[in-house]
C-alpha cells in the first residue's frame, strides 16, 4: 500500500546542502591545483577546473532527473540495471581505451567514461534487492552463493581491466552485510585478515606489531580491569627487558621487532600458566587470538620475503602501489607528505601552495587532491574536511536507519560504505597510512565519471529516503 | 525492531575511529613535525646567486694590476642527458670518456645543474661556441674570474681559489663553489674586494624549470660590486726588482719611510700569477708547490726569517749603545784584527784602528760593536746579565726586529724571527749564570738572531726617519668611503732618541760614499746621497748570504730598501749594487749609461743554476 507524499518536503535537504558544499569545496581545490598565472579564468574550459564545472552541472542535472523518477523503479529494475552494467564492464574489455595499462575507459568523442564507477551503484542495487528478499538468509548456502555471484562478477571483470583499486571497493560491502546480520566472527575476520595483510606488507614490521599488542592490552583492560592489565604488561615488559639487555651486552644481536617477538614466547608461557591456574577463560581466548594474529603477520612477512619469487613480489608491490613511483619506492608518498606537512596550522593560503602547483605532487588534481587541501588550508582545512566527511557519513547512517524498507536501508548502508572506503583509502594514501591505490576522493578528485557515480549513488538514496513514508512495513 | 540495529553504533564507531586517527596523523604531520616545511622550501625554491664583480687592484701610479675576465662554465642537468655522442664530445671539449662516465655515474639522475667543466677560457669558448648546439643538454654559464695584468708581484697580489669546506663552515657568507682570496692581498682584502653576493629566488617545478620569481622578487637581493684597491706597490719598480733577482734566491723590500708604504716586495724565485687562474690553477699549483724545489710560492720577504742579518745589525747596536749612555759618538775602541778577550777572539777584517762610531759603521768593525754590546749588557745599572740582555733586546725589538710587523699580507707567528734565544741560553749556561761573552756574536748580527727582509727594510726606514716607522703596508687607498686601517697611519717610535741617529747615518753614508775603506762602494749613485750598510750573513749550510740595507736620499729619504740574496757571498758584491740600481731606478726613473755594466752584471748573475 502506498501513500503519495510531497517529494520536495520529504527530501532531506540537509544532506543535499552538505553534498553541494562538498562539491563546491572540491571544485575550489581543483581550481587551485590546476591554477596557473596563464590560466586564471574560472570558466576556461580548456582547463580542468573549467571542465569540472561542466561535470558538476551535468551532475546537477542527473540529480534532478533521479529525484523526478519514481522511487519504485530501483527495486523493480535492480537486477536489470545490474545486468546492463555487467554488460558494459564486459564491453569495455573489448571496446575500451587503454590508459595507463588498464582498459577501463569508454571514449565517446572527447568524453571518457569509466563503467567501473557506475557498476558500484548497480551492484549495490542488486545486493540490496537480493538481501531484502524474504527468502534470503546468511545461513543458507543458496543465498550465500547468489550473494557471492553478485559481488564477484563485477570484481572479476574490473580486475580483468587491470583496475585493482576499483575492485577493492566491493570489499567494503562487508559493512553492509554485517549490518544485515553477518556474524561478529565473520565480520572480524573479514576486516582483520586483509587489513593485517596489507599493513604487514606496506608498513615496517615493528610498526604493525606494536599496535596489535597495544590493542590486545587495551582489551585486557576493557575485559578484566587495570590490575590484570598491570600483570600482563609486567610479564611482557619484563621479558622484553631481559632480551633488550642481552642485546645491549651483545650476547644476541637482533633488531627491535625480533626482540619483541621473542619476548612474547616466554611471557606467553608464563601468562598461559597463570590463566590456567586462575581460570581466566576470556583472557585465554584473547591471548590466543593475539598469538594467532602475530603468527599470521609473521608468516605473511616470511612468505613475502622468503618464498615468493622476485617477479611475484613485484606484482604484489604494484598492487599495493609501492612500485608506481618514478623516483623509487616512496617518492610519491614522500612528496605528498611534504606538501601536506608544509601546510602547517593554517596553510599557505588559497592558490599559494608551491608543492602542488609546481608538480612535485603526482596526480595533484585527481588522486592526490587532498595535498592541495593540506598545503593551502593547513591542519584547520584538513581537519575540517575530515570532520565534514564524518558528519556526512553519520547523516547518511541516520537516514539509512530511518528507512522502513530493508531494500532502502541496505542501499543506504552501501552508499555509506562506498564513500567511507574511498575517503579512507584516498586520504590514508596521501598521509602515508594506506597503500597507494588510485581511487578518487569523493567530490574532490577531478573527473566526471566519479562525480556522476557518487551523485547517482547519493541521489538514488535520497529519492528512496524521500519516499520512505510510502512504504509500510 | 531489527535485531541487528545495535550494530549501527559499531559501524558508525568504526568510521569515526578510523577517520579520527587521520586527524591525529595530520596533527603530527602538519603541526608537530616542522621538517616538512623545510623540505618543501628546498623542493621548490631555487636560489640563484648573483656574483658581484671583484674589485680591481691598481698600483700607486694607477696602473691596473688585477682585472677581471669572463670565463665560462659548461653546465648540465645530468638527468636530462639521454644520449651523448661521446667521440665528438670528447674531441670538442678535450676530455676523455672516462671523465664523462664517472661524471654521470656520480650525478646519476641529478635534477640540479652541475658544473661539467669549469672555467673555460675565452679562447676555448670561442672554439666550442659554434658547436655547442650539437649538445643541447649542455649550456654555458658565465662567470667572472681574475686576470692579472702583470706577470710580476705574484706574492703581493696572491690568488683566488674555490673556498674550502672549513671556511664554509666557519663563515656563512660562503657556499660551495664560491671564490675566495687565498693569498696575498686577495686574501687580506678579501672582504673589500669580494663585494656582497646578491640572490634571486625562483620557484621551480619538479623538473627544475624556473616558473617565476618567488614573491615577485621581494626577497631578492642586489649584488654589491667589490671595492677597488690602490696598492702602494710601484709595479715598474717591482718588475724591475724581479728582473734583477732572476736566477737568485732571496728577497727585496723597498719602503717609503715617510708613509710606511711598500714600494716593492720581491721574493725570488717567483711565478706568473696568471698560472693560478682558471682551469689550470690546481695543476699549476701542485706543480709550483710540490715539484719545484725552489719553492716559488714561498714568500721569502716575509716567511724567510731564520737568516741572521749580519753586519746590517750594527746600526741598531750602535744606537742602543748611545741610548743606554754606554758610549758617545766619539767613543773609540781599538781593533787588533778582531775582538779579543783572553782566549776568546772574534775576528775582524783589516782597517784603521781605533775607530769612532761613524767610522766603525763605515768600516763595519766587529770589535767596536762587541765592546758596545758588552757595555750595554754588563751595565751595572742592570742587576744581572739577564736584565741587561732584556733591555738590549727591547731596544732591538723597538725597530720591529724579532716581532711580527702587522703587514697587510698573510704572515704567521713563525715569521717574526728572533733576537736572542733566552730559553736556549738558560739551557746551555744555566739560569742566572749567563755571561755577555756567551752570545757576543749577537753584536754583529750572527748567532741566535733571525730576521726577514721586510724587518730589515723597516729597520732601515726607522733609521732614515730618525727613530720611528710606520707599519709597512701595501694598501694605499680603498675606493668608496672605506679608509685603510688606522694602524698604518700611526707612528711607531723606537726606543732610541732622535738625536742619536746622525752619527749612524753618517756612517752609512760613508759606507757607500767614503771612498777607500767603504764596504759598499759598488752602491754609489751619482747625484744621490745613498746611505747603506752591507752584511754578510754566515750560513753554515753553504755560501754566505749577501745582505744590504740602504735609504736615499740622505736628507728627506724617499726610499728605504733591504736586499737579501741567498748564497751570494759578500753583501758589498751583490746585494749593494742591486739595491743601488733599484734606488736609482726609483728616484731617477732610469739607469744611466755609465752604470749599465753594473746592471748587466747583476742581471746575468746566477746563484741557482751555476756557481
Amino acid at each position: 500500500m502506498r501513500r503519495n507524499t510531497n517529494i520536495i518536503s520529504n527530501l532531506d535537504w540537509l544532506t543535499i546542502a552538505m553534498f553541494v558544499m562538498l562539491v563546491f569545496i572540491g571544485w575550489i581545490n581543483i581550481y587551485s591545483a590546476v591554477y596557473s598565472e596563464e590560466h586564471k579564468n574560472i570558466f576556461d574550459f580548456s582547463q580542468r577546473y573549467g571542465k569540472q564545472i561542466i561535470w558538476i552541472m551535468a551532475a546537477g542535472l542527473i540529480a534532478v532527473i533521479l529525484l523526478l523518477l519514481d522511487s519504485g523503479i530501483y527495486s523493480l529494475f535492480a537486477y536489470g540495471i545490474y545486468a546492463f552494467m555487467i554488460f558494459l564492464l564486459m564491453a569495455v574489455l573489448v571496446l575500451g581505451k587503454e590508459v595507463n595499462a588498464s582498459r577501463s575507459w569508454f571514449e565517446i568523442g572527447s568524453v571518457r567514461l569509466q563503467p567501473a564507477e557506475f557498476a558500484k551503484f548497480a551492484t549495490l542495487l542488486a545486493l540490496s534487492k537480493l538481501i531484502s528478499d524474504t527468502g534470503f538468509s546468511f545461513n543458507n548456502i543458496k543465498s550465500l552463493s547468489r550473494l557471492a555471484l553478485i559481488l564477484f562478477l563485477p570484481v572479476g571483470l574490473i580486475l580483468l581491466q587491470g583496475d585493482a583499486g576499483s575492485a577493492l571497493v566491493y570489499y567494503i560491502f562487508v559493512l553492509v552485510l554485517y549490518r544485515e546480520g553477518l556474524s561478529h566472527v565473520a565480520f572480524f575476520l573479514a576486516i582483520s585478515i586483509p587489513v593485517l595483510f596489507i599493513s604487514t606488507l606496506i608498513f615496517e614490521k615493528v610498526n604493525v606489531f606494536i599496535p596489535i599488542v597495544s590493542i590486545a592490552f587495551l582489551f585486557v583492560w576493557l575485559m578484566s580491569g587495570w590490575k590484570k592489565l598491570l600483570t600482563a604488561l609486567g610479564i611482557y615488559i619484563g621479558s622484553t627487558a631481559i632480551f633488550l639487555s642481552l642485546n645491549e651486552i651483545r650476547l644476541i644481536d637482533m633488531d627491535l621487532y625480533y626482540i619483541l617477538l621473542l619476548a612474547l614466547a616466554p611471557s606467553s608461557l608464563v601468562y598461559f600458566i597463570l590463566q590456567y591456574r586462575y581460570k581466566l577463560r576470556n583472557l585465554f581466548l584473547l591471548h590466543s587470538i593475539l598469538l594467532g594474529i602475530i603468527l599470521y603477520t609473521f608468516s605473511i612477512n616470511y612468505m613475502y620475503s622468503n618464498i615468493l619469487k622476485e617477479h611475484q613480489r613485484l606484482r604484489i608491490d604494484v598492487l599495493l602501489g609501492k612500485e608506481k613511483d618514478p623516483h623509487g619506492v616512496g617518492y610519491n608518498v614522500e612528496q605528498s607528505l611534504i606538501a601536506i606537512g608544509s601546510g602547517g596550522v593554517s596553510g599557505k593560503g588559497f592558490l599559494q601552495g608551491t608543492q602542488t602547483k609546481l608538480n612535485y605532487v603526482p596526480e595533484q588534481d585527481t588522486d592526490f587532491i587532498f595535498c592541495t587541501v593540506g598545503e593551502e588550508w593547513g591542519f584547520i582545512g584538513t581537519t575540517f574536511v575530515i570532520l565534514f566527511f564524518i558528519a556526512f557519513l553519520l547523516r547518511l547512517i541516520f537516514l539509512a536507519e530511518r528507512q522502513r524498507s530493508q531494500f532502502s536501508r541496505i542501499y543506504g548502508y552501501g552508499v555509506v560504505s562506498i564513500l567511507f572506503l574511498h575517503i579512507l583509502i584516498n586520504i590514508g594514501m596521501t598521509i602515508g597510512l594506506a597503500p597507494v591505490i588510485g581511487i578518487p576522493l569523493p567530490f574532490f578528485s577531478y573527473g566526471g565519471s566519479s562525480l556522476w557515480a557518487f551523485t547517482i549513488l547519493i541521489f538514488i538514496f535520497l529519492r528512496l529516503d524521500a519516499s520512505r513514508m510510502e512504504m509500510l512495513k | 525492531m531489527n535485531p541487528f540495529s545495535g550494530r549501527k553504533y559499531i559501524i558508525a564507531g568504526l568510521i569515526v575511529l578510523l577517520l579520527a586517527t587521520f586527524v591525529v596523523k595530520l596533527f603530527l604531520l602538519q603541526i608537530s613535525d616542522v621538517s616538512y616545511k623545510i623540505s618543501a622550501e628546498n623542493n621548490s625554491r631555487r636560489i640563484v646567486t648573483v656574483y658581484p664583480t671583484r674589485g680591481l687592484v691598481f698600483d700607486r701610479n694607477g696602473v691596473l694590476l688585477i682585472g677581471n675576465q669572463r670565463s665560462f662554465d659548461l653546465m648540465v642537468i645530468p638527468s636530462q642527458v639521454k644520449s651523448l655522442d661521446t667521440t665528438e664530445f670528447c674531441r670538442l671539449f678535450n676530455v676523455d670518456s672516462d671523465f664523462i662516465i664517472s661524471f654521470f655515474r656520480k650525478y646519476k639522475g641529478g635534477l640540479r645543474p652541475q658544473v661539467f667543466l669549469s672555467q673555460i677560457s675565452k679562447e676555448d669558448y670561442a672554439i666550442i661556441e659554434d658547436q655547442l648546439h650539437k649538445f643541447p643538454d649542455f649550456y654555458i654559464q658565465e662567470r667572472s674570474v681574475r686576470k692579472y695584468e702583470t706577470s710580476g708581484a705574484a706574492h703581493v697580489l696572491g690568488y683566488v681559489g674555490e673556498v674550502d669546506s672549513a671556511k664554509i663552515r666557519s663563515d656563512n657568507y660562503y657556499s660551495i663553489g664560491d671564490y675566495i682570496g687565498v693569498s696575498g692581498l686577495e686574501k687580506t682584502y678579501e672582504k673589500q674586494l669580494r663585494g656582497e653576493k646578491g640572490k634571486i629566488i625562483y620557484l621551480v617545478d619538479v623538473h627544475v624549470r624556473i616558473k617565476e620569481n618567488y614573491a615577485g622578487g621581494e626577497y631578492d637581493e642586489q649584488a654589491v660590486a667589490g671595492k677597488d684597491l690602490i696598492s702602494s706597490i710601484d709595479i715598474q719598480l717591482q718588475e724591475y726588482g724581479e728582473r734583477l733577482m732572476k736566477n737568485k734566491k732571496g728577497a727585496i723590500v723597498a719602503i717609503e719611510p715617510v708613509t710606511g708604504e711598500i714600494l716593492a716586495i720581491i721574493s725570488s724565485p717567483t711565478y706568473d700569477p696568471n698560472l693560478l687562474v682558471g682551469r689550470a690553477r690546481s695543476r699549476n699549483y701542485l706543480e709550483l708547490d710540490r715539484n719545484d724545489s725552489l719553492r716559488p710560492l714561498f714568500n721569502r720577504a716575509i716567511q724567510s726569517s731564520k737568516n741572521p742579518p749580519g753586519s746590517t745589525f750594527k746600526m741598531v747596536m750602535g744606537l742602543t749603545g748611545l741610548q743606554e749612555g754606554v758610549i758617545l759618538p766619539h767613543s773609540t775602541f781599538g781593533c787588533s784584527g778582531g775582538y779579543v778577550v783572553g782566549n776568546f777572539k772574534l775576528g775582524c777584517h783589516n782597517h784603521a784602528s781605533p775607530l769612532d762610531l761613524t767610522r766603525a759603521v763605515q768600516n763595519s768593525c766587529n770589535a767596536y760593536f762587541c765592546n758596545v754590546f758588552r757595555k750595554v749588557i754588563d751595565n751595572p745599572k742592570y742587576k744581572s746579565v739577564e736584565k741587561g740582555f732584556i733591555a738590549w733586546q727591547n731596544h732591538i725589538k723597538s725597530f720591529g726586529l724579532g716581532v711580527n710587523l702587522e703587514i697587510d699580507l698573510p704572515y704567521s707567528e713563525r715569521d717574526k724571527g728572533q733576537i736572542g734565544d733566552t730559553a736556549y741560553y738558560n739551557r746551555k749556561h744555566g739560569k742566572g749564570r749567563w755571561k755577555s761573552l756567551n752570545f757576543i756574536s749577537l753584536a754583529i748580527g750572527q748567532g741566535e738572531v733571525g730576521v726577514n727582509t721586510l724587518q730589515l727594510a723597516n729597520m732601515t726606514a726607522a733609521i732614515a726617519n730618525n727613530g720611528y716607522y710606520y707599519i709597512p703596508h701595501i694598501i694605499r687607498e680603498i675606493s668608496g668611503d672605506e679608509t685603510i686601517d688606522k694602524k698604518y697611519y700611526k707612528k711607531q717610535f723606537t726606543s732610541i732618541s732622535k738625536e742619536h741617529f746622525q752619527p749612524i747615518i753618517d756612517g752609512m753614508y760613508l759606507a757607500v760614499n767614503g771612498g777607500a775603506g767603504s764596504t759598499a762602494g759598488l752602491a754609489i749613485i751619482e747625484d744621490i746621497d745613498l746611505c747603506g750598510k752591507t752584511g754578510t750573513a754566515q750560513n753554515p749550510q753553504g755560501e754566505n748570504h749577501s745582505v744590504f740595507v740602504a735609504f736615499a736620499p740622505k736628507d728627506n729619504p724617499k726610499i728605504a730598501i733591504a736586499v737579501f740574496i741567498e748564497n751570494a757571498g759578500y753583501g758589498g758584491t751583490w746585494a749593494a749594487p742591486m739595491a743601488s740600481l733599484i734606488v736609482e731606478k726609483y728616484l731617477k726613473g732610469y739607469i744611466p749609461e755609465n752604470r749599465k755594466w753594473l746592471e748587466t752584471r747583476v742581471l746575468e748573475a746566477d746563484f741557482i743554476n751555476k756557481k
